[in-house]
């Protein structure tokens, strides 16, 4: 089921609804306008002007497999093919799984999840997605004792995805997070954006979205989710182990070798914007810091 | 053979062309045409455009050489000028308008990171060479004007490396450059008129 043409919301329509709902104070949980719910979940901003527009969240993408510009995903993913797709859950469980799109979007209703997307270059954005936890889907499998860790693989397409015709990254591009990090509510299968469709830059049809975590750990358009024993070595962490490492928390206490990561860039500013201060877990520490109490984060970098 | 009136105005043309980058990205930014991280792309143009310069004025005596006609060298000094203006507008995006002149944390970048080290050195080593660009420090340096001019060449491979040192992943323009630059640089070598 995917979103009608109907459905489609115009951008200045989506911001008046969030606008209502936030004046009558409600902290929604299935209200419904139209039918696209939109539920004011306790990360959203303070206000509608600090969405990032729709047009900067889909002409400025690090999507390497469509170039390395950041206009280059835009650019060359029209003709991508999203449809039909299937992603399996294998691995370490009881019975492997495998679903069309079309079921996952059945199956699993998408609700509103406005996060910030830090990316590890320096900038940010806020970005209104349309996703379920993960942990949803996982719950669909038995998973396996043994299962520590879980394996993001996206899709190997060189004929229509021409970054992938040279080793930019060791293709198809791959992820990994640790089980409880997985199963962490916040981890998010992002099925739409600002109540649209996800465009193909973006990420179609789905991609994953850690939001306390360096961008590059939200892997897009996703095939293959893999249980597994060992910690798995990221495309990025084969790159440049040095420079990228499994964990990849956004911690201003901790500098990329060649650069600074204790402020950023919200893109969509002007000549006279200052840089904003980066905060430890990109602002989700009350949700996320547990799950590292004891872990040298310099290290576990 | 080009007047010496003819000369005059064929500078002042080169002289206007050589600011049309500046031209160029203040109409961008007056008809708001610079994208989503407008100061990240006014530090690329300025950062390019150093390197730009760095290679014309490296191509100079080269092509001196080359021609046997000396109107090169009569450039030479007008495009290295240019080099320097070009890094300063660089610095000044990158410390006023990027870092809105907070000291201590450019100062932690400059210590810090190794890309905005050699990237601010070559900056420093810059200043002696346009101080003393004139006729008259010519006059008074004599020998020691050459050898500290040579100084370009230390100022050229700083310039590569420290694009070099600051892309993610795509090490292609950075690596044009370089070679272009060790190219104009071994050609000064081989022609033994440094």
């Amino acid at each position: 089921m995917k979103y009608r043409y109907s459905e489609i919301t115009p951008e200045q329509t989506y911001n008046k609804r969030r606008k209502f709902i936030k004046s009558i104070g409600l902290c929604l949980g299935g209200l419904t306008f139209g039918s696209i719910p939109l539920i004011d979940n306790a990360h959203s901003f303070e206000s509608n002007s600090e969405l990032t527009s729709y047009k900067n969240i889909t002409t400025y993408n690090n999507y390497y497999e469509f170039g390395t510009g950041k206009n280059d995903p835009y650019k060359n993913s029209k003709n991508f093919t999203t449809n039909p797709w299937r992603i399996s859950i294998e691995g370490e469980v009881g019975k492997p799984i495998s679903f069309s799109v079309d079921e996952i979007l059945s199956l699993f209703p998408s609700e509103e999840r406005i996060y910030k997307l830090r990316c590890v270059e320096g900038w940010s954005m806020i970005i209104p997605w349309m996703g379920f936890s993960l942990s949803k889907l996982l719950d669909r499998v038995s998973i396996n004792n043994e299962a520590k860790f879980v394996e993001f693989e996206s899709i190997y397409n060189p004929e229509q995805m021409k970054g992938q015709r040279y080793p930019i990254l060791d293709w198809p591009y791959s992820e990994g997070l640790r089980i409880d990090e997985a199963m962490h509510p916040l981890t998010t299968i992002v099925t739409g954006l600002y109540g649209r469709e996800l465009p193909n830059q973006n990420g179609a049809p789905l991609r994953i979205i850690i939001p306390w975590k360096y961008g590059f750990k939200s892997a897009k358009a996703i095939v293959k989710i893999k249980l597994v024993k060992k910690m798995p070595t990221s495309s990025w962490m084969k790159a440049s182990p040095k420079e990228y490492g499994f964990y990849s928390n956004v911690n201003p206490n901790v500098n990329h070798p060649r650069w600074s990561q204790t402020s950023e860039r919200v893109v969509g500013g002007n000549l006279l914007s200052p840089r904003v201060e980066t905060q430890m877990f990109n602002g989700y520490g009350d949700e996320v810091a547990n799950l590292y109490s004891g872990m040298d984060l310099k290290k576990n970098f | 053979m080009l007047t010496q009136i003819n000369q005059r105005y064929l500078k002042i043309i080169i002289f206007i062309l050589s600011l049309a980058p500046i031209f160029f990205i203040i109409y961008q930014i007056i008809n708001s045409q610079l994208g989503p991280e407008p100061i990240k792309d006014i530090t690329h143009h300025t950062g390019k455009w150093t390197l730009y310069f760095i290679v014309i004025t490296l191509a100079m005596t080269p092509l001196k050489n080359i021609t046997k006609q000396n109107i090169w060298i009569k450039y030479r000094r007008m495009f290295g000028l240019f080099i320097f203006f070009y890094a300063s507008v660089h610095l000044m995006t990158y410390v006023g308008l990027d870092y809105r002149f907070d000291l201590t944390d450019i100062g932690d970048d400059i210590i810090k990171k190794k890309y905005i080290f050699i990237g601010f050195s070559a900056w420093l080593l810059l200043i002696p060479l346009a101080i003393t660009s004139n006729k008259r420090m010519i006059k008074i340096l004599k020998n020691k004007w050459k050898k500290l001019h040579r100084l370009i060449y230390l100022i050229s491979l700083f310039g590569a490396i420290h694009y070099l040192w600051l892309v993610k992943r795509d090490l292609t323009e950075p690596l044009i450059f370089l070679l272009v630059i060790i190219t104009l640089l071994a050609f000064r070598f081989k022609f033994k008129n440094i």
